[in-house]
């Protein structure tokens, strides 16, 4: 009929008269079954045969469902549109026979372990007459440990993933290093336990791909080489399930910054030709070599590194003090790789030497640009030093310079400052130290480590770029602070320092006020 | 004065019987149950006239009658038409006509001045209604539904129709059958009014499950009930109850 009037047709305007009701006689329009709707409601019950009860599994430890037979999902808020599609999945409502037409919670406390919901629902009634009814339905919340808490909770330190991080070398400053760096970007926030052994760290992970995606951030920010093994825990012959434990083994290269290294000659020649002996200036995912004779610089990948492996002839502990008695500019100032560099020949003496004998060295160096005479350098004393490495004998006619200088030094200022706390902190992760006797020998060792790694940082802004500086809130400025040397120590400045978030309730007028700058 | 009846342990007694003003035709069912209810009301007024109808039961809703005449289906055998000839009163013609649509019943609803029938039937048959039956003759349709036959039954006091009819088509059909109409139903609300009962001037037959609202309506619109107070015990008492426990 309604499309004879959307065609243009006229159709007769049509009223619904009234008919009575069959059983109890009540004026009503036509309906199919010619009842009215309370006698039909009385007759007819529409929810027959829905259920009325059903039973829901539920974790108290991480608050999930269990939909059988072995999904637990998660996120699920009391009272949310998630939980309800959840219940109403449950239910197993006959879709085929009934319409749901709207579902809601009643509100049910939730300690009662009960859920209710209120359903309505449309089903044709007798004679095609559909019907609308409501339905209650109540849940009964049963409490029982998820597997994965249930494991958890047996055994909570229970790891199934390791992570061995380790660098052949006598020092730590790049465990420092990185142990900033992981703070910096939270990498290690899943790791269960951190352990120290003393080449390296261990981290403990509860799964696979958390120990992975470890792996994977220390393989962007240092040169490694890594491999990966398992060991069979548990395992069920009939579902074919394999419980395993996971290792990463994961060896940093030995070669830090300010390393001396004798590059082997097919290396050297790889390279174009860069001089034998170069110096380390700095190591993130590729070392960078800087040639201090003639400025070169080249970048050796992580792979191209660990295919032919080498050791630093000279190391950042060997390094010797030099006092400067006269430069000679050469070149003119380049910058190499964001650094600058400038080559000056410099006549140099061996603090240690100097004033008792008078041996001095003429060096080229390429720290022009920082040094005056009368300043302190800190180098590798080449004369001096007992050269037994394999590199060097492969290069037939190599002259090896008496001295290399390093960098400045800043020694005799700090001497002044000793003692005086820094205006910045740094943050520590927690590990699990060993406490044996060895290790309190080494203990000494670490802490002059440390000092000389803060050092560092206070010296190279280029250091502190991946790394969280927190203000110290101890240190007071000391009246004496303003000295009259020409030169400062160099320190860093307020604005780089970050306010660290303290949560204690009893110094928050403090924290307000710091906060503030 | 309206009474329930069941064919057979069926309600749909309008599918079995089929009354008019003049005879009574009733199905030959298995117990005599039904025809001595007839028989009981209608003995001594009009011939109740067992019979079949090209063999079947179902002879109210292939015949078509009034008082002045039966229309029987071309399917109708010999014996029966001349078995209908000899029981049935000499003014009353009983005709055998050709016509595809054969439930006549079903195609035809009249009284003794009027008909409705289906929109398809042929014009012979339309001229042959109007000769035999001597009615005038209306092509219609009850709400949406062309088989008139069904949807209502018609007396010449009153008439019911089809429950989903609207005021307008209430109106039109008032207006043209001359006699006053409701919407209801019968057979605890079953919309095929004319297969639930059978009724003439005097009395109607609904089937059993009949409410007594259904039952009020019917014999107030064909003017069933008589007037009188004391009838409201005798009579009525059987309309007013509803089930027997």
């Amino acid at each position: 009929m309604s499309d004879l009037s959307a065609s243009g047709m006229f159709v007769p305007s049509q009223t619904v008269g009234t008919v009575l009701c069959c059983i109890c006689g009540v004026a009503m329009p036509p309906n199919p079954a010619n009842m009215c709707v309370g006698c039909l409601r009385s007759r007819v019950d529409i929810t027959e045969g829905l259920t009325r009860h059903a039973a829901v599994v539920h974790c108290p430890e991480c608050r999930s469902y269990l939909q059988p037979p072995r999904t637990w999902l998660r996120g699920l808020e009391p009272e949310s549109k998630e939980l309800l599609a959840f219940c109403l999945r449950r239910l197993r409502l006959p879709l085929r026979r009934v319409r749901l037409v709207h579902a809601e919670f009643i509100w049910t406390e939730p300690h009662s372990k009960r859920l209710r919901l209120r359903l309505r629902v449309q089903a044709e009634a007798l004679h095609g007459a559909i019907l609308e009814q409501s339905h209650l339905v109540e849940l009964t919340v049963h409490d029982r440990l998820c597997d994965a808490c249930s494991r958890s909770q047996a055994n909570p330190d229970q790891w199934s993933a390791a992570v061995q991080l380790r660098q052949h070398v006598s020092h730590r400053r790049t465990f420092f290093y990185l142990e900033q760096l992981i703070l910096r970007h939270s990498a290690a926030t899943r790791a269960l336990r951190i352990g120290e052994t003393d080449h390296g760290l261990d981290f403990f992970f509860g799964s696979r791909s958390h120990a992975l995606k470890f792996v994977d951030f220390i393989t962007g920010v240092t040169p490694v080489r890594s491999r990966s093994d398992k060991q069979l825990v548990s395992h069920d012959p009939k579902s074919n399930l394999y419980n395993y434990k996971h290792t990463f083994s994961v060896e940093i290269c030995p070669v830090c910054r300010e390393d001396l290294i004798c590059l082997p000659p097919k290396l050297a020649n790889a390279l174009g030709n860069l001089g034998p002996l170069v110096l380390c200036t700095k190591v993130t995912n590729s070392i960078a070599l800087l040639d201090p004779f003639t400025l070169r610089s080249a970048f050796l990948d992580a792979n191209q590194y660990w295919r032919a492996p080498f050791k630093a002839l000279l190391t950042g502990r060997q390094l010797v003090e030099y006092i400067v008695l006269d430069v000679e500019v050469e070149s003119a100032e380049v910058s190499v790789g964001g650094f600058r560099y400038m080559l000056a020949h410099a006549q140099v003496a061996r603090v240690a030497d100097f004033g008792k004998n008078d041996t001095m060295f003429t060096i080229k160096t390429h720290l022009g640009h920082l040094l005056n005479p009368g300043d302190y350098a800190l180098g590798y004393d080449l004369y001096a030093a007992n050269s037994n490495d394999f590199e060097i004998e492969q290069h037939k006619g190599l002259i090896l310079p008496e001295a290399l200088l390093v960098r400045k030094s800043y020694q005799e200022k700090r001497t002044k400052n000793r003692g005086k706390a820094r205006s910045w902190k740094l943050k520590s992760l927690n590990m699990d130290v060993d406490t044996t006797s060895k290790g309190r020998a080494d203990e000494e060792k670490r802490n002059t480590e440390y000092e000389e790694f803060l050092r560092d940082l206070e010296e190279n802004p280029e250091m502190r770029f991946n790394i969280s500086l927190y203000r110290n809130k101890e240190y007071q400025p000391s009246e004496m602070a303003s000295a009259a040397d020409g030169e400062d120590v160099p320190s860093i400045p307020l604005e780089e320092l970050l306010a660290d978030l303290d949560l204690s309730e009893d110094e928050e007028s403090e924290e307000a006020g710091n906060m503030k700058e | 004065m309206a009474t329930r009846i069941q064919f057979e342990n069926s309600c749909e007694v309008g599918v079995f019987s089929k009354l008019t003003n003049a005879y009574c035709l009733v199905a030959i069912g298995g117990s005599e149950n039904f025809y001595s209810m007839f028989e009981a009301e209608l003995a001594d007024v009009i011939p109740v006239v067992k019979t079949s109808i090209a063999g079947t039961r179902i002879i109210g809703r292939l015949c078509a009658g009034n008082k002045n005449g039966l229309l029987l289906p071309h399917t109708t055998t010999d014996q029966e038409l001349q078995h209908l000839r000899n029981s049935l009163p000499d003014q009353v013609v009983v005709q055998r006509i050709e016509e595809r649509l054969s439930a006549l019943g079903n195609c035809i609803a009249c009284n003794d001045h009027v008909a409705l029938t289906h929109p398809d039937l042929d014009r012979e048959t339309e001229e042959l209604i109007a000769d035999v039956l001597g009615v005038e003759v209306f092509r219609q349709t009850i709400a949406g539904n062309i088989l008139v036959g069904s949807y209502c039954a018609i007396s010449n006091r009153g008439g019911l129709v089809h429950p989903h009819t609207s005021i307008e088509d209430l109106d039109e059909l008032s207006t043209l059958l001359q006699v006053p109409l409701v919407a209801g139903t019968v057979n605890r609300g079953s919309e095929v009014i004319a297969a639930g009962m059978t009724v003439n001037d005097w009395t109607a037959f609904c089937g059993s499950d009949t409410t007594a609202t259904e039952l009020s309506v019917i014999e107030s619109v064909f003017k069933l009930r008589e007037a009188r107070p004391s009838s409201i015990v005798d009579e009525m008492r059987k309309s007013l109850i509803d089930s027997y426990v």
